[in-house]
């Protein structure tokens, strides 16, 4: 269960960013990095996280618990999160949800029975020119969405 | 006359590979670093030339560039720092963005110079979230600097010393506000710190820190290339320079658009296509929704920059201007707004933990047809009680849009609550019923 030596090999490289006296800097990045190794944070994860940088437990924990992008439930293997603030629901990412959410079968914090999908609401991702839009994974940024361009995306990934 | 861009921040926007060293070095690009650098430039002249200039915090505050530099200990026994705020999560703001993946190389010489003008020794960018292929670019453009000596140690062979990081954040508005971010950067949980200490003496690792917006930092290359004086010359009074406007909602095209402080809202919106579908402007929140929404009256005369805005009864904010045609519902809009500051306040200061949810849950109890009409006085107290009582300026943030709202469209929200459905909603079913009678007809 511990982490691969390919993730520990990039907390080492955010490690280089911080004085060799702070080590705590780094957990947000271990965390993330963490969560895409195993897909999700669990308890013995995080407590991992936090006894490779040397730091409590609970330090980890209150920080995996503050920020939205932490996964402390087991998700889909692909996570949706579509942005339905203001510059979004003005172009109309309702329409998007209501597509997703019939296509899938799922609402917002849900996951598909075969495990591939998970739909959740984002607040504004700092790309509201491009709206309707939504990530894929915390990585994949898609923008412009149309219900068509949306069937092709989840087309295009790997079941 | 329609307006034409002036391209500062996104001067390598149109090129290819925008973001490469290649295309900035280019363009002139690290010029004046090393110019500065080994010339031995004097702070003080750095900072004058800066003050001169008229740049204001790009960040949404508007504080002065060159009076925030000169907060700076000039001598401390340690390591002082740089930070950029990359963490733009104000919706309709994404205008730093578009520099981190398209002018990277800008802004790290941006901060480069402000790293010699400030003494700092190591400097980090925030980066927001949820823009992960950006911040991979910055990396990138981080590597090739390095590579190229323009980061690292002794630049240039003069014993200048400057390295930069990029953070990534995971997801909290909050830590958009300087301190929270100081705090992420440190990994902890994103919550704002009592001011005073201001970073200036006590930020990064309780050392000094000089915060500035991405923008800012960006705007410093030209500034040192062409003079302070021709920077505040692009400008009007008060607001000195180019800024990036993000135009975002319903017009034709949204985007960023880099135009001189002081431009006509009209021309601006022609610039973004005028309102889509050849609607008709309702409103605009001209800087993100910290700043009071404005009625098409209040601002098709206004001009952007920090004068005319607050005389149109608003503020410039971060430049993030949110449209709005006649089918906009301000209601259920509202809503949207305050489960915003509901959901991404820190908890920390019970105004603002328990005032953002009392306004959510009334504007909900409005939306879902319950709501009374002693409501719309709740909201008005309930966010008169937040603003000013607070650690840091989101409880302002979140009591400006409801005030706003219920001021210029008060007669929207009580109809909501006499009829419990939306008036714009009932005006365009009335309208549709309307024209297919004539259609039968
Ligand atoms: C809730 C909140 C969110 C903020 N978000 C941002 C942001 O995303 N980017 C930013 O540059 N400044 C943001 N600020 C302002 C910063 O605290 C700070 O004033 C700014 O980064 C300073 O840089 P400047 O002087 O160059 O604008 C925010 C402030 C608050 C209260
Ligand atoms: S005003 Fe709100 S967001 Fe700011 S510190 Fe207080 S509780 Fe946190
Ligand atoms: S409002 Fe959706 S990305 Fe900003």
């Amino acid at each position: 269960m511990s982490l691969s030596t390919e993730s520990q090999a990039k907390i080492d490289r955010e490690l280089t960013k911080y004085p060799p006296e702070h080590r705590q800097a780094a957990v947000m990045s271990a965390l993330r990095i963490a969560q895409t190794e195993k897909g999700w944070l669990s308890k013995e994860t995080i407590a991992e996280v936090a006894d490779y940088l040397g730091i409590p437990a609970i330090a980890a924990l209150e920080v995996a618990t503050f920020y939205n992008m932490y996964e402390l439930e087991p998700v889909g293997k692909y996570k949706i999160t579509v942005c339905t603030n203001i510059s979004c629901m003005l172009r109309d990412s309702a329409e998007i949800v209501t597509h997703l959410e019939k296509k899938l079968g799922i609402g917002f914090n849900e996951t598909t029975a075969d495990g591939q999908f998970t739909l959740k609401e984002g607040e504004c991702m700092g790309c509201c020119g491009g709206a309707p839009l939504f990530h894929i994974n915390n990585t994949q940024m898609h923008e412009y969405l149309t219900p068509e361009k949306v069937d092709q995306i989840l087309e295009g990934l790997d079941k | 006359m329609s307006a034409t861009q002036t391209l500062v921040c996104l001067r390598t926007v149109g090129q290819d590979n925008p973001a490469s060293l290649a295309t900035y070095l280019k363009l002139g690009g690290y010029a004046q670093l090393q110019k500065l650098v080994t010339e031995k430039v004097k702070a003080t002249e750095i900072i004058s030339q800066v003050k001169l200039s008229g740049l204001r915090g790009r960040g949404g505050a508007g504080f002065p560039t060159g009076l925030k530099w000169s907060f700076m200990p000039r001598y401390f026994d340690g390591t002082k720092y740089l930070v950029c705020n990359t963490d733009e999560g104000e919706p309709g703001t994404f205008k730093d963005r578009d520099i981190i993946r398209y002018n990277p190389h800008q802004l790290i010489e941006g901060m480069a110079i402000a790293a010699y003008t400030l003494g700092a020794r190591v400097g980090y960018n925030y980066i927001h979230g949820e823009i992960w292929q950006d911040y991979e670019i910055f990396e990138a453009a981080l590597e090739e600097a390095r590579a190229a000596g323009f980061l690292g140690e002794n630049l240039f062979g003069t014993g200048f010393s400057f390295d930069l990081y990029a953070v990534h954040g995971y997801g909290a508005y909050i830590c958009g506000e300087e301190t929270a971010l100081i705090e992420s950067i440190e990994g902890k949980k994103g919550q704002p710190r009592f001011k005073p200490p201001f970073p200036a003496s006590y930020g990064v690792f309780g050392k000094p820190t000089n915060v500035n917006n991405t923008e800012s930092y960006t705007s410093i290359p030209w500034i040192m290339e062409h003079g302070g004086q021709a920077f505040q010359e692009l400008g009007v009074a008060n607001s000195g320079g180019s800024k990036i406007f993000s135009i975002s909602g319903h017009v034709d095209k949204p985007g960023n658009y880099e135009v001189n402080m002081g431009i006509p809202f009209a021309e601006l919106l022609a610039l973004a296509g005028g309102v889509w579908k050849g609607r008709q402007l309702k409103a605009v929140i001209p800087g993100g929704p910290s700043t009071a929404v404005l009625p098409a009256a209040a601002i098709i005369g206004a001009t952007m920059d920090y004068d005319g805005l607050s005389k149109a009864g608003s503020s410039l904010g971060a430049g993030s201007m949110i449209v709005m045609d006649e089918t906009t519902c301000m209601v259920k809009t509202l809503k949207r707004l305050s489960y915003f500051f509901f959901e991404e306040s820190c908890g920390q200061c019970t105004p603002c933990r328990e005032g953002t949810g009392w306004l959510y849950r009334v504007i909900k109890r409005i939306v879902d047809g319950q709501g009374r009409l002693e409501d719309l006085d709740l909201l008005t107290d309930v966010s008169s009680n937040i603003s000013g009582r607070t650690i840091c300026a989101l409880g302002d943030a979140a009591a400006t849009p409801v005030l706003s709202f219920i001021k210029h469209f008060r007669p929207e929200f009580e109809y909501y609550i006499r009829h419990g459905r939306s008036m714009v909603e009932d005006g365009l079913a009335a309208q549709s019923q309307a024209q297919q009678e004539v259609a039968y007809a």
